[in-house]
């Protein structure tokens, strides 16, 4: 099935096949090199509390859904918020995870969660409260380059990190800078300088790369990688305001489902998973073809999932009535 | 925002020409007090703390603070240089000559400019062009020398200019032009949430809290000048350097006495009136409770290394930092007791601890500092006598 990751010949064992393992591994090594050389300013209460808090949650939200406890994706998304979130207080991190965990599963559209986990943790937070702030230049130069190299070498070994969106809106959005530096008359080394943020790499490889929150078909990949890009590149030069790049995929992330109506293709399954038989499997093979509907979280991603819709299915019926 | 420029030469040639994001008016135009900039300079510098140690044998302890100033910022000068030059406002503040420019493209407001007697280095005008691009005007400051005679002062006093932007940066690229060499400058941010940091550059503490050897009281200010260039080199010279972030309500230990309200309203806090404006945590006998954080940021930079303008943004971060360095002077008389001859050893390693502390901060050579430490008072112990000073020698 298109998507699943390749190693080796299959030889590898399975949990390492999964890319969520190379990921986690990839976001502690930066968060151990962050807090030990840069000097993030993250007390180690804030690291325990947020991973805590997530695996909490999953936890709690799993057994209310009637699923097994997948702590895979909670890791990835408390690690990235222990590496993006600051603030003084370490109670807005724990909410912060839980915030992350509970969208993956209440706020879905068709199977699909319609936030990255961490993207929609972060917005809330910042527009909620005053209490926290994201870093954006606190990586510096080396942290880039090896940061990088670290990317560059993930991508080569798991290809179904979805890339094509990576590439596509580091491509889109290396051209805006290019370009806005043109117009300007401004030297290479300002829109030069500008791309080399570890933050933008953290985003464009962990973020907008994530398979579960992006469009099923390339060409809707590509059209969201673009349309974040110009989003992200917008509210940095037109409203002046940082971190633009979380805004932006905020912003984008539910016109997913509209792109996915647009331009269909095969749902992305995290490989382990049991894969689905009969009519589910059906469904799941001719991709998102099927209009879906709007409010009936279907269950997605393997026929694992016992068909129980409790509280996401009133959730989003409630939001449809107030949206 | 307040620019306070070091300016050595004829003041008949000092301009300054800074980048805004809108039109200033009259109103918006202030000239300030030196000495209330040199108050909040000596406020947030990096202090010495000094510990006297206690006779071995008898406890007893003093503490004495002092504070120096860092070094002075040998900041650039402006020169800048503009035909399509629309001359917005026009002001004459204290003994200043203010000139708000607009123009339609560099080339014509480089040309203004240097007919006007302004002195524009090369290559300024590619920059002029991308800040006229981005819809900036040009705030440009001149003396005039009769309102100087008149009014007195021998020194340029610092100019204040109030606006409103969502643009919260401030452009060093000018300066950078034509620049010999790398320029330094101090930011001092005056916000009500917290710490202010930039976006497009990492910001490093300094490093703080050590102990050093006493010897380094004498050589306050060449230690912070070394060790700030060390520092500087360890980061390649991309990082701007964080030396204070305080809520001014209150310090520990003070450098200086705390600004007043009146100070802090002509350095631009317009916010000390409002309800809330007075903070809770104020220490009871301080200058009145402020709802201030103070923050004060360090950056050499050149054109090579800073290619941007330094954008900004207030974070909710409170937490308090401040330089401070610790000097801790040695028992100098007779110790003849168990304890003193333990105290020698640990003074030993003390000793060698700061030097080792003193070398890697500022990267001087260790045996050098070994040496300048080589104080001339020095504990003396006198051969202690009788069963004493049998047990000792043992």
């Amino acid at each position: 099935m298109r998507g699943r990751a390749e190693l080796g010949g299959g030889r590898a064992p399975g949990w390492l096949r999964d890319p969520r393992v190379w990921q986690i591994g990839c976001l502690a090594g930066l968060l151990a090199y962050g807090l030990a050389v840069l000097d993030f300013g993250v007390s180690p209460a804030q690291v325990g509390l947020t991973l805590g808090a997530a695996l909490a949650a999953q936890y709690a939200f799993g057994r209310a859904r009637g699923v097994g406890f997948e702590p895979r994706s909670a890791l990835i998304s408390g690690l990235s918020l222990c590496l993006l979130l600051r603030t003084g207080d370490p109670a807005w991190a724990a909410a912060g995870s839980v915030l992350a965990v509970g969208s993956k599963f209440l706020l879905r559209v068709s199977g699909k969660h319609v936030f990255n986990p961490t993207n929609f943790a972060l917005v809330v937070l910042l527009l909620a409260t005053d209490a926290v702030w994201v870093s954006a230049g606190q990586w510096g130069a080396s942290a880039f380059l090896a940061f990088l190299v670290a990317c560059a070498g993930g991508l080569v070994v798991h290809r179904a990190l979805r890339s094509d969106v990576s590439l596509s809106f580091l491509l889109a959005y290396a051209s805006m800078l290019v370009a806005r530096a043109v117009h300007l008359g401004d030297p290479l080394s300002i829109p030069l300088h500008q791309l080399q943020s570890g933050a933008l790499l953290l985003f464009a490889f962990f973020m907008i790369s994530d398979p579960r929150t992006t469009p099923d078909s390339r060409a809707g990949r590509v059209a969201f990688g673009v349309l974040v890009a110009a989003g992200a590149a917008f509210v940095q030069f037109g409203l002046f305001r940082p971190n633009g790049l979380v805004w932006s995929l905020a912003a984008c992330s539910p016109l997913v489902p509209v792109l996915d109506r647009v331009l269909p293709g095969a749902r992305y399954q995290w490989p382990g998973r049991v894969p689905a038989v009969g009519l589910q499997a059906e469904r799941l093979r001719k991709g998102a073809s099927r209009a879906p509907v709007l409010g009936l979280p279907r269950p997605g991603g393997g026929g694992a999932r016992r068909p129980r819709r409790p509280a996401g299915l009133f959730l989003l019926r409630l939001l449809r009535r107030e949206g | 925002m307040t620019m306070a420029n070091d300016f050595r030469g004829d003041p008949q040639e000092f301009a300054v020409v800074i980048p805004v994001p809108t039109v200033v008016r009259r109103d918006q135009i202030e000239v300030t007090d030196q000495a209330v900039l040199d108050h909040l300079d000596a406020y947030s510098a990096p202090r010495l703390v000094e510990y006297f140690d206690e006779d071995p044998c008898r406890p007893v302890r003093e503490d004495y603070l002092l504070s120096m100033r860092a070094a002075p910022a040998p900041a650039g000068e402006r020169d800048a240089p503009s035909r399509g030059v629309t001359v917005e406002a026009r002001y004459t503040v204290g003994e200043y000559d203010i000139l708000v420019l607009s123009a339609k493209e560099s080339g014509g407001l480089e040309a203004w400019l240097v007919e006007n007697g302004y002195r524009i280095p090369r290559g300024a005008r590619g920059v002029l062009a991308s800040y006229l691009r981005q819809g900036m005007r040009f705030f440009v400051a001149r003396v005039n020398l009769r309102e100087k005679a008149r009014l007195g002062f021998t020194y340029l006093r610092p100019l204040r200019v109030a606006y409103e932007s969502p643009k919260f940066m401030l452009p060093v690229r000018l300066g950078t032009v034509n620049a010999q060499g790398p320029q330094e400058l101090f930011v001092f941010a005056l916000t009500r949430r917290g710490r202010v940091e930039t976006t497009n550059y990492r910001t490093v503490r300094l490093p703080t809290g050590m102990d050093l050897p006493p010897f380094v009281k004498e050589e306050f200010g060449e230690f912070y000048r070394a060790m700030f260039a060390e520092q500087v080199r360890r980061e390649d010279m991309r990082a701007v350097f964080l030396e204070y972030a305080w809520d001014m309500a209150w310090c520990d230990p003070c450098a200086a006495d705390p600004l007043s309200p009146e100070e802090l309203r002509k350095l631009g806090v317009s916010w000390l009136d409002e309800p809330g404006g007075q903070s809770p945590r104020a220490r009871p006998g301080f200058g009145g409770p402020v709802d201030v954080f103070l923050t004060r940021l360090h950056v050499r930079y050149d054109a090579a290394h800073f290619p941007e303008d330094l954008v900004f943004q207030e974070t909710a971060d409170r937490e308090t930092f401040q330089g401070r360095y610790v000097l801790r002077h040695p028992w100098i008389g007779a110790a003849v007791c168990l304890a003193g001859r333990q105290y020698r050893e640990d003074l030993d390693r003390r000793r060698e601890r700061e030097a080792q502390s003193l070398a890697t901060l500022t990267g001087w050579s260790l045996e050098e500092v070994r040496r300048k430490g080589e104080a001339p008072a020095r504990i003396t112990a006198e051969p202690a006598r009788g069963f004493w000073g049998w047990l000792l020698r043992k």
